[in-house]
């Protein structure tokens, strides 16, 4: 970077600064880029919001306003190849109640070098599937008389997942308690109960052996690879984020899920502030809103600042506030009321609703400076209520 | 205004809870007969309507201060309980402290060792989730020290407390009544409560357990007098004498000696009535009710919920001086002005206050009344009095005039006004306009400032509001006014701008026009341009150069119209919008240069020339396109659709490509022999592939129509133009609707099978799953039109639910978000003075004075 413009370090935003070393012609000379940047600091002056800007009513506002325009539907189809993902309004709500159980989640999967060039892309994603034991079985036949249970294996099947009927027998035998399992030399397995209560057992376990995991990433129920650009992802339908990363040929920097409380799981409360933003902007992006980046930010800032993931509902956010009257004025507020007696709770006045409430100037904007003045000679003695602050 | 000069402000609020001797002191009345007035009509003392109490009727004076109806606020009361009663609201507290502490000793049930550690994780815990969680997990570690059933302290045997809802606390089965809860509670050691999160300075358990009951002052219950001279009272006024005669009766048994049941019986019933005044929603209490049958509403009704004293009445306020009514669009008017009725500038005033220097004017005011335009309503004498002008009256009244008096005068031309139409979404929605006293019923408002107020003409209406103090209008002109609002904060970029005509009109002007001088200064003139000298010495005029005119002279500007395409430049140089020195040199404006919400030239004229130039400007520019419109003629007709033959041709032959393509598809299905797309099953690549082909087909459809379309056809201008309409309303129009999409897939819903009865069951095909292949124009076959109508009703419905869910979403976002502000040192903090971030934005830009959220470097470069 040029001398002229690290002088400004720390004065402009870097951004900025690269931005114009960018427009920059190849040669200038050095009084005429002192110009260019003076003025360039004197219009970043000039742009900057001024104390007392309510910026969060302007972010409330401008997220709020083209929310009456977004779609309610929540598939969209983008095309043939892509995932129903919930969309417009209800996602965003989703977002912003930092829902732990959203309606659709989802996993990109990006890969490490050969395989992200499509080598077994095929197999790879539907090795990540979730399968439960249904999905491996031909048939299911009950010995009624020696409550016996005896279970044919789709071999197909099996071989896709690269399984053997060995192999998956010792799974289930795993899964399962009180009972006697054998494997037939015709693939098939044996399953025996005893006890006074065995027939029952056996009907119930006939149901409660189709759900036995067996192997994939639990919680992942769709896998689909996707070409984008030069690479291939996968992308799934369920998430599973840790487990996926421990897998070694994903490319564990780029691949990302859509749920914001599991980010904040693994990677902490920075990295779930990021998805806040990474998901809101992709919602908005997708109804055609234009938002700029800033209202986004604050509320991704708002949701985090206080190093968990706060809902922007009486639970998250508004619960935090200081005030008992402005939490009153919200939601519940008889709740808000009884616990602040008993706290014996003291409201400080400073934000806006509980001025409104009373009637006096707000803290904010026009509100927010008071005016001193020293009054001089007879006219401090005469009125002894001098008024020296009046908003 | 000085004289209602309020000094005093609130500082803080200290919430607490009542204890019996602050209710006595606090109270300038004892209640002790549920009679509400004599035989007179005439409040009885020591009654609910007591006159020390409050007042409200007119002619009698409050016993305790002597102030007059409207000026007593009222005065509490109390009434002595014969037994102790729950206070609904404090069950669950009550319940936690009983089980957590001890029933002889009065301690917590947390061994002395262990309270110390118990407390700081407790005080976490409720600093994190609340202090009634803090409550539970109190519970929570007496269980896990295994000390509930036997007190550390003083070794006293414990028993399961339960509750029978919603005021019954039972040990082991044993009712324990008020009388003991309330010394129990009175038992717990006062160091202990902190525990509960419970602050013994502002709250004493026992004062949970109401041994007195405060009485609210009848100004809070005011009965009214029906017509009929009968008179009604107020919800609580029945509440309460229900309590009072409940309370004597206890008394009179207790002191007669009456059977323990009798007794048991009327303390329950007691309990109920305070109970359901308190609150009559409690889950397991029947609501008490009116005699017609509807529930009465109590303390808590009164607060809570959107009708509730806290929404309705604190933080929403009611204003005077104000008018509504509808609208109409006129843009001669100017974008920061608003055109009001002249019955309403007669009916709203200004307030003006009488000085030396403008006495004979204001006098002349007063003079003409409240019937001649412009005169005055009423005059303001220094005390405060107000004084109607009559023709009565108004000679004395400019006798009486003199400095210091304010006369109310009628509104003016230029007077400042706040306009507002809701739902009032952004600080857009309500902007400040000036006074424009024109005739006629309506409002009036220029068609450019439609766009933030999202209004239109059919059938809105709109509020208009007139600042009553020098402070008021300085903020609204500062602040609100149009000029200032120019720029979304949203997103940067201008919010208002030309539309509909205006676009089209300057389309039309700047691509085909040529015009003789004379017309050309008859639209400039009609435009409102004061200044011609630019207009070139010739005969014949272009239309670019008559819309250079109402540029500034040293404006530079580069942009691209709507048609632009990278690398044609040479074809079509009017793609690039070039201004140079205030000349438009090519180009031809549309809605990407003129529109709201895109285009740069409004914004950097904005940059450039200040808010004040820019409306100005703007103004003309609109007016000028309307002018345009209003000499060339323009309407759309039927004919504007018409396609030639071998078009038609065409687009049939594509529609029936796909379906024949969509029948293989379908073959292919039922053959099992369809190649499955990844991650799917063979019905769904089914539905996926078809809805590929039909959409293909229709797009293929429409870019014929957009080819072959009469480029001179006024719905295809306007189209171009960006100013109404698009493309594939055009094509719907004159060629084929399209697939009709229900749920994000094609129709499926109806009848078993198939989704409607003309068709065969389990026809998958492209017109039996609502693929609409007619245009609009040709005309729909009835299924087609049924199909159109479900995806129709499809979108009603979704607009009407979004909207209460998009504004609860609003609600929320505004609550927890209003106190964020730019602090001094440029960080956003909230009311806590929490840092939110250190700068607004990681810049500290403000969005409304960026542009489009950026700084434009480039043009600073290539300006200096």
């Amino acid at each position: 970077m040029k001398q002229e413009l690290k002088e400004y370090k720390g004065r402009i935003p870097l951004k900025i600064l690269e931005e114009l070393e960018n427009e920059l012609p190849d040669s200038i000379g050095s009084a005429r880029l002192k110009k260019i940047i003076e003025k360039v600091f004197a219009e970043y002056r000039s742009s900057l919001a001024e104390p007392g800007e309510s910026v969060g009513l302007v972010t409330a506002e401008s997220i709020g306003e083209p929310g009456t325009q977004m779609t309610l539907n929540t598939f969209h189809f983008a095309g043939v190849s892509e995932m129903n993902v919930t969309t417009g309004l209800p996602r965003l709500i989703e977002i912003l109640d930092a829902r732990s159980e959203i309606s659709t989640k989802m996993m990109e999967i990006y890969l490490k070098k050969p395989y992200s060039e499509g080598k077994d892309i095929r197999s790879l994603a539907e090795g990540l599937k979730e399968t439960k034991f249904k999905e491996y079985i031909k048939s299911i036949s009950i010995n009624v008389a020696e409550t016996k249970m005896r279970i044919e294996l789709d071999e197909k099947k099996l071989k896709d997942r690269h399984l053997n009927a060995a192999k998956i027998a010792k799974i289930i035998d795993k899964g399962l308690k009180g009972f006697d399992l054998k494997l037939d030399k015709d693939e098939s397995i044996r399953i025996k109960a005893s006890g006074d209560d065995a027939l029952n057992m056996i009907y119930r376990l006939k149901e409660k052996i189709k759900d036995v995991y067996v192997n994939g990433i639990k919680g992942v129920s769709q896998v689909l690879p996707v070409k984008r650009g030069e690479e291939y992802v996968i992308v799934t339908a369920g998430s599973n984020l840790k487990e996926v990363l421990k897998l070694d040929f994903v490319d564990a920097e780029r691949t990302s899920t859509n749920s914001i409380i599991e980010v904040e799981k693994i990677f902490g409360i920075e990295a779930a502030r990021e998805a806040i933003i990474r998901e809101m902007k992709k919602v908005l992006k997708d109804q055609g809103i234009n938002i700029d980046i800033r209202h986004i930010l604050l509320v991704a800032d708002a949701m985090t600042m206080s190093g968990k993931v706060l809902g922007v509902s009486r639970y998250g956010i508004v619960k935090e506030k200081p005030s008992v009257l402005a939490r009153a004025s919200f939601e519940t507020p008889i709740t808000h009321i009884i616990n602040a007696s008993m706290v014996g709770e003291v409201d400080p006045l400073n934000s806006v609703i509980e001025n409104v409430m009373i009637n006096q100037p707000v803290p904010i904007g026009t509100g927010l400076p008071g005016l001193v003045t020293k009054i001089k000679g007879d006219g401090g003695k005469k009125s002894k209520e001098s008024k020296e602050s009046k908003e | 205004m000085a004289d209602n000069f309020v000094s005093k402000k609130i500082d803080k609020i200290e919430f607490g809870l009542m204890s019996p001797k602050f209710i006595k002191d606090m109270a300038s009345a004892k209640i002790v007969t549920p009679e509400l007035y004599d035989k007179e009509g005439y409040p009885v003392d020591g009654g609910l309507m007591d006159i020390r109490l409050g007042v409200i009727d007119p002619g009698l004076k409050c016993k305790t201060c002597g102030s007059k109806l409207k000026e007593c606020p009222g005065h509490f009361g109390f009434i002595e309980l014969a037994r102790p009663v729950i206070h609904i609201k404090f069950v669950t507290v009550i319940l936690d402290l009983l089980r957590s502490t001890c029933r002889s000793c009065g301690s917590v049930l947390i061994p002395n060792e262990k309270i110390g550690k118990a407390k700081e994780q407790l005080e976490k815990v409720g600093q994190e989730f609340g202090i009634d969680e803090q409550r539970k997990m109190v519970k929570q570690i007496i269980t896990s020290l295994k000390t509930i059933t036997k007190c550390p302290h003083c070794k006293e045997k414990q028993f399961k407390i339960s509750i029978e809802k919603p005021t019954t606390y039972l040990e082991d089965d044993k009712r324990l009544n008020p009388i003991e809860i309330r010394s129990r509670l009175e038992r717990i050691k006062r160091e202990h409560l902190a525990l509960f999160g419970i602050n013994p300075a502002s709250c004493q358990p026992e004062w949970m357990v109401l041994t007195v009951l405060p009485i609210p002052p009848v100004t809070m219950r005011p009965s009214i007098t029906l017509e009929t001279g009968e008179r009604s009272e107020d919800d609580l006024t029945h509440k309460l004498g229900d309590i009072v005669r409940i309370n004597q009766r206890l008394f009179e048994n207790i002191n007669a000696g009456a059977p323990e049941i009798i007794i048991e019986d009327l303390w329950d019933l007691l309990q109920y009535h305070i109970t359901t005044f308190f609150d009559n929603e409690v889950a397991q209490l029947p609501p008490a009710r009116h005699r017609s049958g509807q529930p009465l509403k109590t303390l808590t009704a009164r607060i809570k919920s959107k009708e509730g004293r806290i929404r309705h009445n604190l933080a929403g306020k009611r204003t005077n001086f104000s008018a509504r009514t509808v609208i109409s669009p006129d843009p001669m008017l100017n974008i920061n002005e608003v055109g009001v009725p002249m019955i309403m500038a007669m009916k709203l005033t200004v307030p003006e206050r009488v000085t030396e220097w403008n006495i004979e004017y204001l006098k002349s005011f007063v003079k003409r009344g409240p019937k001649e335009y412009p005169g005055a309503n009423y005059i303001i004498r220094p005390d405060g009095r107000r004084k109607k002008i009559t023709d009565e009256t108004k000679e004395q009244l400019i006798e009486e005039l003199q400095p210091g008096f304010i006369v109310e005068r009628h509104l003016m031309d230029g007077d400042i006004s706040t306009f507002n139409r809701q739902p009032s979404l952004h600080r857009m929605s309500m902007m400040c306009h000036r006074i424009r006293v024109l005739p006629g019923l309506t409002l009036r408002l220029n068609p450019a400032v439609c766009a933030p107020y999202n209004a239109d003409f059919d059938g809105d209406e709109m509020n208009l509001h007139i600042p009553q103090t020098e402070e008021a209008r300085a903020e609204a002109e500062i602040l609100m006014e149009v000029q200032t609002q120019l720029i979304s904060p949203r997103y940067g970029l201008s919010i208002i701008g030309c539309n509909q005509d205006a676009i089209t009109g300057n389309y039309i002007l700047t691509k085909y026009s040529t015009l003789p001088r004379e017309e050309a200064i008859d639209l400039l003139v009609a435009a409102g341009a004061d200044d011609l000298s630019k207009l070139p010495n010739k005969n014949m005029i272009n239309g670019k150069e008559i819309f250079s005119v109402l540029l500034p002279d040293d404006f530079n500007f580069k942009g691209y119209a709507r048609h632009y395409k990278e690398g044609k430049e040479k074809e079509d140089p009017d793609m690039i919008v070039e201004i140079k020195e205030g000349r438009l040199i090519t180009g031809v404006l549309d809605k990407n240069n003129l529109g709201e919400g895109s285009g740069l030239l409004l914004r950097n004229l904005h940059k450039q020339y200040g808010a004040n130039r820019m409306v100005d400007i703007l103004g003309k520019i609109y007016r000028l396109g309307i002018e345009v419109l209003l000499k060339h003629g323009f309407t759309i007709t039927l004919s504007d659709l018409d396609m030639k033959p071998e078009v038609k041709e065409e687009i049939k032959r594509l529609i029936n490509e796909a379906d024949a393509d969509v029948k293989k598809m379908i073959q292919e299905y039922h053959q099992g022999t369809l190649e499955l797309l990844p991650g799917r099953d063979i019905r769904e690549t089914l539905e996926l592939r078809i809805l590929e082909r039909l959409n293909k087909a229709r797009n293929e459809t429409g870019a014929i129509v957009a080819q072959n379309a009469d480029k001179n056809a006024h719905a295809l201008i306007m189209i171009l133009a960006g100013a109404k309409g698009n493309l594939l309303n055009l094509a719907q129009m004159s060629a084929c609707v399209g697939q009709q999409a229900l749920r994000g897939g094609r129709i499926r819903r109806g009848y078993t099978d198939r989704t409607l009865s003309c068709f065969k069951k389990g026809d998958l095909g492209a017109a039996a799953r609502g693929f609409v292949k007619n245009g609009f124009k040709s005309g729909l076959e009835p299924f087609e039109l049924f199909f159109t109508a479900m995806t129709g009703r499809d979108s009603l419905m979704d607009t009407a639910l979004r909207t209460p869910k998009s504004g609860y979403l609003y609600r929320r976002l505004a609550n927890a978000l209003q106190d964020f502000k730019v602090e001094y040192d440029f960080t956003v903090r909230d009311a806590g003075k929490k840092i939110v971030q250190f700068a607004y934005g990681e810049d500290g830009t403000d969005v409304s004075k960026s542009e489009g959220g950026k700084i434009n470097v480039g043009h600073i470069v290539r300006t200096t």
